[in-house]
């Protein structure tokens, strides 16, 4: 086997010509613009970009493989921390796949409230984004003010499931418990006065001519640069593709509600910004419909071998108690087959795909996360670009370093 | 369609007005080894050495979006390997597992950057984390773990913890 060693970037440049005239500068792995661990390796002339070089795997703590060592219920909470700005997201994708695998019919009221709560983390996720990103092109403010809406979504969040961040929420059919009495009128309440707080971020970006001269015509991406380079969700829509799992493949119920995907053909910085801002507005909408239509009935599947019993069934039911042990010490297990479930996260399409060789442990987990791929396409953006421009671009495509390690 | 259709020959026979099976058995029958239609998935294998002609045929047939391949480690069966690819069409809105079959302790396949170049990123995953080679990649070394690492991760026989 032929392994390379070494960057070919970082070799030193020819000395002919006017190659020799180029500087290799760092960014990263500790900058404030680099969310989190990624180090960019920068070939500019003067200022200009003429070459640009992720490289990643500071935050690899192989996931995939510890996941291989648990039992299927256990690896819920690892799927957290992939994408620990989104967790509810990468809990759907993991415990729908699952689901297919085990051919388990989910009931309606689990399914609503995923929907509802995928969204909230939909808002979650973009009121992060939206806030770093302004950060990172100097509007300090607004990043104060998204997170005081952000830290409404926490409580709730907390109120649900006890945590704020790592939810572990979804279980594999169905949800961990019921929600709390006064979940859906915090709710109610949240999504009723947010409209008015995204028109508050709007007023005081979208007009602001600093921002709108870091972001117009900046990290252009054409369409066809978009589908060859696997950029997906509001980066690809933002550059003129229309295709959104939720309404093209929908799952866990997406097919009963009604909203807009929005689409931009520009494909720049300010485009992607304004795609997200639009589906943080639909995003509301989906909510509200959830909450207005919320079937009744069991938050959980009839599956007593896979999902844990209830609390006081346990200390009254032998069965009950016997299933518990069961589950807790010998997990379940899951018939033979692989399956690939795509989901529309607030990055992008998220794919897990698990192999299964019919015991209690997953073979092979492998997660497609929207932000590794979107990061091949940033060299396209910035390249004939001005260095200040690479940090504006990494700042719209909205990528967390975690799902991008794994 | 939620039914289960095992084999080649019930696939060819049910589906053959499939895209992409179709675009496939016009190209070259014979590079499909293997078919099954399963909880709602096509999985087509193809022959190790076609995988780059195959998957510009799906392209070409409408599967326009590469998503994202990954190994499987089957370690200590015969053969070892398996790669599975996930292409989506835009247009039928439908995703596609190319899966080819691979031997040995260090195999290799063509790379299908020239195709779709998103695979890149993926195919030095697949080679840091399997040790299987891309031929054709135009940057092949390793990316998430360092550059001089020994052995690969995802196998099957490296342990989850304690000493190699």
């Amino acid at each position: 086997m032929t392994e390379t060693i070494g960057s070919p970037i970082l070799e030193a440049p020819a000395a002919t010509g006017a190659h020799d005239q180029h500087m290799v500068l760092n960014m990263g792995p500790q900058h404030p613009s680099m969310h989190g661990v990624l180090r960019l390796v920068v070939e500019i002339d003067g200022e200009i970009v003429v070459r640009l070089y992720p490289e990643i795997g500071y935050l690899h703590t192989g996931i995939e493989k510890t996941c291989e060592a648990k039992f299927y219920q256990q690896v819920v909470p690892l799927t957290d921390r992939i994408d620990y700005l989104s967790p509810m997201a990468n809990n759907l994708c993991y415990c729908l796949a699952v689901e297919r695998l085990l051919a388990l019919e989910i009931p309606e009221k689990a399914q609503w409230l995923r929907v509802l709560l995928a969204e909230l983390t939909r808002l979650n996720s973009h009121l992060i984004w939206l806030g770093t990103h302004a950060m990172d092109i100097g509007a300090l403010t607004v990043f104060l003010y998204t997170f005081r809406e952000r830290e409404e979504i926490l409580r709730i969040f907390e109120g649900l499931s006890g945590q704020r961040m790592m939810t572990s929420y979804f279980r594999i059919g169905g949800l961990s418990m019921e929600p709390p009495l006064d979940f859906y009128a915090r709710v109610q309440a949240f999504i009723k006065s947010f409209p008015e707080k995204i028109d508050e971020y709007s007023n005081l970006l979208t007009g602001n001519p600093i921002f709108r001269n870091r972001l117009h015509g900046v990290g252009i991406l054409s369409a066809k640069d978009a589908i060859a380079l696997g950029v997906t969700g509001p980066n690809m829509r933002g550059s003129g593709v229309d295709f959104d799992l939720r309404r093209d493949m929908p799952y866990s119920g997406y097919e009963k509600f009604q909203f807009k995907v929005p689409i931009a053909d520009e494909g720049d910085c300010w485009a992607r910004y304004q795609i997200r801002l639009i589906e943080m507005r639909e995003s509301v909408k989906i909510i509200q419909q959830a909450l207005d239509g919320m079937p009744e009935g069991p938050i959980t599947a009839v599956a007593p071998k896979i999902v844990l019993p209830d609390r006081e069934k346990m200390k009254t039911q032998m069965e009950a108690l016997i299933h518990h042990f069961k589950i807790v010490t010998e997990g379940f297990a899951v018939p033979v087959g692989e399956v690939y479930q795509g989901i529309e996260s607030p990055r992008g399409q998220m794919g897990y795909y698990i192999v299964s060789d019919g015991t209690a442990k997953p073979y092979r987990v492998h997660f497609r996360n929207p932000s590794f791929a979107t990061l091949q396409a940033l060299e396209t953006m910035c390249k004939g670009r001005m260095l200040a421009d690479v940090v504006a671009v990494v700042g719209s495509i909205d990528i967390v370093l975690g799902e991008i390690d794994r | 369609m939620s039914e289960t259709l095992l084999s080649k020959a019930v696939v060819l026979e049910r589906l053959p007005g499939h895209p992409a099976v179709k675009a496939i058995l016009a190209w070259k029958p014979e590079a499909l080894l293997d078919a099954k239609f399963n909880r709602g998935e096509l999985t087509l294998t193809i022959a190790a050495e076609e995988i780059r002609s195959a998957a510009a045929t799906v392209q070409a047939a409408g599967y326009n979006f590469f998503e994202d391949v990954t190994a499987v480690d089957w370690f200590p069966s015969s053969p070892r390997f398996q790669l599975s690819y996930h292409i989506v069409s835009h247009s039928y809105k439908e995703r596609i597992r190319l899966r080819v079959l691979l031997n040995g302790e260090a195999p290799a396949v063509e790379s299908i950057t020239s195709v779709w170049p998103s695979a890149n990123f993926y195919e030095r995953e697949v080679f840091d984390l399997f040790g299987i080679g891309f031929e054709g990649h135009p940057n092949l070394r390793r990316i998430m773990m360092p550059d001089d690492w020994q052995g690969h991760p995802l196998r099957k026989d490296y342990p989850v913890e304690g000493y190699r």
